[in-house]
């Protein structure tokens, strides 16, 4: 990997071809090839899915609060209509889709284009000092293919038979015999998965090639470490299941039967007799090549939230990162591990003793790096005069809410324990800690950090903490009643968990935790208000708000296309904060050796807008 | 269609490493085309020879495949003489390339 | 106004490559990532199943040898236009452009005929016991369809897949020549309900048929992108030799490494489908 980039000039820049008038609005804000345009409609777009995605589940929760009861509003069942929602009650296959659509929605429509798309987009040229990303034509085709992606999801709870409903897994055989929906679905993934190796080609490029004078690879913010080491994940991760996706469609339009193994029964009449289908197959190809994908995944959902919370720590303990090369290694070797862990997914498809003890060993290796990274931001926070920021308050939150989802799901990686959890609701409180209390929040912490940046107004205290705290206590209540009903057997996917007896004993946990969700959506209204609000009406700021260190600060706020006026030259690592013998208590990366010591360095000149 | 000789700045920016480089490559090119026709002939031949074993003729293609692979990708795509940065993307790649074929056919066997 | 992007046509001082190189060959890696994927998936079927046809038996070994060939000489033409560029000769390079697009339509010509083979060619499986299973001799026979008439007693125009295509139809059906011979026997009528199952070589046939088409339809698609970006860079996009020689030459250098990929593909894809 490259080094140090040798300081003084950065050599020839050659006019960019894609000059787009700058005159229309369209071409200015929505097909634009600006990497903070394309920032924004990624986070916008991603916003709006992570709510419907919440939505979906708002609607599951009512089902599970109240098995077989109507649904309180006569005009919501009368949207649904009579198929989805006959006499006012959830259908079961119904449901179905919902529960699939909210993973695929929440995963890959929701969390990883605000992650990445949004979040990398928008500050990983800025940190590294660049004009923008390598690829501008590239990154605006990213968004877009998403965007059809997405309105792909959307249209097929219109066709007939409604939306894919065989989880976000998608396992065959069902999947493959599953009606219409499914299809759009593997397209819609098809689009999705494009998108992302678009954009991952452009980010590890941008960072390789055009990091500014003086920024060596141990110099960057661990947040473009993180970014990095995600746009590789994406990159060799993502094509296992677009070929996945290629032999289930396969399966499905052409007859094939790649993951149908022989002598299969649909409905109790030989599949064969019906479809003169050939067999063969194998169900757990797909498993495979989707945990291929899956595992990298959840990697890709949390470290740009780790990225963002080190940057929050590190700016309001005023100190630096503790053990920041550390953590640079460990997210490099957590990334590596993931991609030979996968079949711990798998333990219970009758795979031998020593493949399961292969995977269950890796499984345990790769929990270390985590463990690192968690411990390395704590120790960070030791010693600091710490800043109350609501940022800072999101990051916080962060840590804890992390910590709960990785430990539980060390039981999981352990094929013994596994017996007994693979499948439950203990499997949905064990990753949502990890990505909704976990990343979820993260992101919210990333949106006030930055918000700043892009607006040059900051958003509302007041609201901030409004926000806050009901977030943090409801997401708890929610979550953490899974590990219990999980624990008493309950299994996930449960359409109505009250034809159990095990599952009418923890009956009263499902009332807490759908009511909790209703209140959650609620605790967002003032985020609303204040994201909103703020664009126009926040308090001003200057350039640099959070006294920051990395280069993202030297930047105008919002920065203009281009982004800086005169090329950031890099002196120093990314967190200097509070270097002893210095006045000022913190010390930004592209400010002067001798200019160091006079505090706060003069941010260049603002250009004149355009 | 004739040539069009850029201006002579442009032409200069066109070969930082030169012409002539470029021209001595030439007779290697025709020699990896040589041997992978041969190659080629050679493995359809051996197919035809039914081996006795069905892993030799398996390893035999394989094989020769790898070396047909190998010349392309070291001649033709100049991996021979490359940058760093794209040996580490490819090791990497490799890596899990191999792990993509090994582990699925793997937890498939019986006494694994 | 435009931004300027660094090193998008000089290489980076440190890395020694510009931009667009490093991009092309991280595609790359994704790419055999899928590749990689589909021949693993290829192997778990194959290791898991009771029996699996020796490709020679069934494939044109043929016609895939000569596309071998051709795509093999097609990845010199390539590299020799992009050399042709390197040494200033703009003209050869359009000649060597050109041969690897007729090179590249060549081998598509040649799949479409391998294609086509497969997709006329039938195979019936009789029900045990049938009057027709006795006068064939044996319960799998493979031949063409001379004429077939649906449920209606209209004649089938579009494929046919499964014996319920045809309701209460008939078909006439000419089994292919004994080995050693070259003469088609008789065609014989056989109803709907003296077959288990009729099928074309197509895709669903077996997992076998299924491998191979996925396969080499999906090396097809990428057969056809390229021939796509050949051609821009031939037409329209030569414009910018004049404009922006070191920059062109960088875009047929990414474009070749693409292609060699394809070759390369090929490359394994030929011993793994078609003589194995
Ligand atoms: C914060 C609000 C959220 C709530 C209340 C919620 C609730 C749930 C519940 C109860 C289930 C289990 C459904 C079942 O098994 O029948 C579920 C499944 C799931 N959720 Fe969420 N979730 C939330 C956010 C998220 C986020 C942020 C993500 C991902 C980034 C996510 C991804 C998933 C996935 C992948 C599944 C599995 C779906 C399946 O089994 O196919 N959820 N969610
Ligand atoms: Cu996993």
């Amino acid at each position: 990997m490259t080094d140090t980039h040798p300081n003084g000039s950065p050599g020839a820049r050659e006019a960019h071809g894609g000059g787009h008038g700058e005159t229309s609005f369209l071409w200015k804000y929505v097909f634009s090839q600006d990497h903070k345009v394309i920032g924004i409609q990624y986070g916008i777009t991603g916003l709006c899915f992570l709510f419907f995605g919440f939505t979906l589940m708002m609607l599951m929760r009512w089902q599970l609060a109240y098995p077989n009861q109507p649904l309180p509003w006569p005009w919501l069942a009368e949207l649904l209509g009579n198929i989805r929602a006959p006499g006012g009650v959830l259908e079961a296959g119904f449901y179905n889709q919902l529960g699939a659509m909210h993973g695929t929605i929440m995963v890959f429509l929701g969390v990883v284009p605000i992650a990445v798309g949004a979040f990398g987009n928008y500050v990983v040229p800025l940190q590294i000092g660049a004009p923008d990303m390598a690829f501008p034509k590239l990154n605006m085709a990213s968004y877009w293919v998403y965007f059809c992606g997405g309105v792909i999801m959307l249209a097929s709870f219109f066709v007939p038979g409604g939306a894919a409903s065989s989880g976000w897994t998608s396992y065959p055989p069902l999947s493959n015999i599953a009606t219409q929906g499914q299809t759009w679905w593997l397209v819609g993934m098809v689009f999705l998965i494009t998108s992302s190796l678009l954009g991952s080609v452009n980010f590890i490029v941008t960072i390789v090639q055009m990091r500014a004078p003086g920024l060596s690879m141990f110099r960057l913010p661990f947040f473009v470490w993180a970014q990095l080491v995600t746009a590789f994940l994406l990159l060799l991760a993502f094509p296992p299941l677009e070929a996945a996706g290629v032999l289930q469609l396969m399966d499905r339009v052409f007859g094939t039967s790649f993951f149908l193994p022989s002598g299969l029964v649909v409905n109790a009449i030989p599949y064969a007799q019906t479809t003169g289908y050939s067999g063969g197959g194998s169900a757990l190809l797909w498993q495979h090549l989707f945990w291929f994908l899956a595992h990298p995944e959840v990697y890709v959902l949390i470290l740009p939230a780790m990225g963002i919370v080190a940057e929050i720590v590190a700016n309001n303990t005023r100190k630096p990162l503790w053990g920041y090369r550390l953590l640079v290694y460990a997210a490099i070797f957590l990334g590596f591990m993931s991609f030979i862990v996968w079949a711990h997914h798998m333990f219970m498809t009758g795979m031998g003793t020593v493949m399961s003890t292969f995977f269950q060993t890796t499984t345990m290796i790769i929990s270390i790096p985590s463990v690192i990274i968690l411990t390395c931001m704590i120790l960070s926070l030791w010693g600091g005069s710490i800043r109350f920021s609501i940022p800072m308050l999101f990051a916080l939150a962060f840590l804890p809410m992390f910590a709960i989802g990785g430990l539980t799901g060390l039981p999981l990686g352990l094929t013994l324990s596994d017996l007994h959890l693979h499948d439950t609701y203990y499997v949905i409180g064990h990753f949502h800690y990890v990505v909704a209390p976990g990343t979820i929040m993260a992101l919210f912490a990333g949106i006030y950090y930055w918000y700043p940046k892009v607006t040059g107004r900051k958003m509302s205290g007041l609201l901030g903490h409004l926000h806050f705290w009901p977030t943090l206590i409801l997401m708890n209540s929610i979550f953490m009643p899974m590990f219990f009903m999980g624990m008493a057997g309950l299994n996930r996917r449960m359409y109505d968990q009250t034809v159990y007896v095990h599952g009418r004993g923890v009956q009263p946990l499902s009332l807490m935790v759908s009511w909790s969700a209703w209140m959650l959506a609620v605790a967002q209204i003032p985020f609303i208000i204040n994201f909103f609000k703020s664009w126009k009406a926040g308090e001003k700021v200057n350039d640099n708000p959070w006294e920051a260190t990395t280069l993202e600060w030297a930047a105008p706020s919002p920065p203009p296309h281009g982004n800086f006026t005169t090329l950031p030259e890099v002196h120093r690592g990314p967190y200097e904060y509070s270097v002893p013998g210095q006045s000022g208590d913190f010390c930004p990366q592209h400010a002067r050796p001798d200019s160091a010591s006079e505090g706060t360095p003069s941010a260049p000149p603002v250009p004149a807008a355009h | 269609m004739s040539d069009h000789p850029p201006p002579a700045p442009a032409e200069a920016a066109v070969m930082p490493h030169g012409a002539e480089e470029v021209r001595a490559h030439l007779k290697i090119y025709l020699a990896v085309f040589f041997a992978l026709g041969v190659l080629t002939a050679i493995t359809v031949g051996i197919a035809y020879l039914d081996l006795p074993s069905k892993n030799l003729a398996i390893a035999a293609a394989m094989v020769i495949a790898l070396v047909k692979g190998s010349l392309v990708a070291l001649y033709f795509m100049h991996l021979i003489k490359e940058a760093r940065v794209i040996y580490w993307s490819l090791a990497l790649c490799v890596v899990f390339f191999a792990a993509l074929m090994a582990l699925p056919v793997l937890t498939s066997m019986e006494h694994l | 106004m435009s931004t300027a992007i660094p090193w998008s046509v000089k290489p980076h001082p440190v890395t020694g490559i510009p931009n667009a190189k490093l991009g092309i060959w991280l595609f790359l890696a994704s790419e055999v990532m899928l590749f990689g994927a589909l021949f693993s998936s290829y192997i778990l079927i194959r290791t898991g199943s009771e029996q699996w046809p020796m490709g020679r038996t069934i494939l044109n070994i043929p016609l895939a040898t000569l596309n071998t060939v051709i795509l093999i000489t097609s990845s010199v033409t390539m590299v020799m236009a992009w050399a042709s560029l390197k040494m200033n000769q703009f003209g050869k390079f359009k000649l060597f452009q050109t041969l690897t697009i007729l090179l590249a339509l060549g081998f598509m010509v040649v799949k479409a005929f391998e294609y086509g083979g497969k997709l006329h060619h039938y195979e019936v499986t009789l029900v045990e016991g049938s009057e027709a299973a006795d006068k064939a001799g044996a319960l799998k026979i493979t031949g063409h369809i001379d004429h077939a008439t649906a449920g209606n007693g209209g004649a089938i125009t579009s494929w046919i897949r499964s014996r319920d295509d045809l309701h209460d139809g008939k078909i006439s059906f000419v089994a292919d020549p004994p080995a050693g011979s070259h003469e088609h026997p008789a065609a014989i009528e056989l109803a709907a309900e003296d077959m288990e199952r009729l099928t074309f070589f197509g895709p669903h046939r077996d997992t076998f048929f299924a491998v191979y088409f996925t396969l080499t339809g999906l090396h097809g698609i990428h057969v056809l992108g390229g021939i796509v970006v050949l051609l821009y860079f031939l037409l329209p996009g030569s414009r910018m030799w004049r404009t922006d020689p070191e920059r062109f030459t960088g875009r047929i250098e990414c474009t070749g490494l693409y292609w060699h990929f394809v070759d390369l593909v090929w490359i394994f894809l030929f011993p793994t489908l078609y003589l194995l």
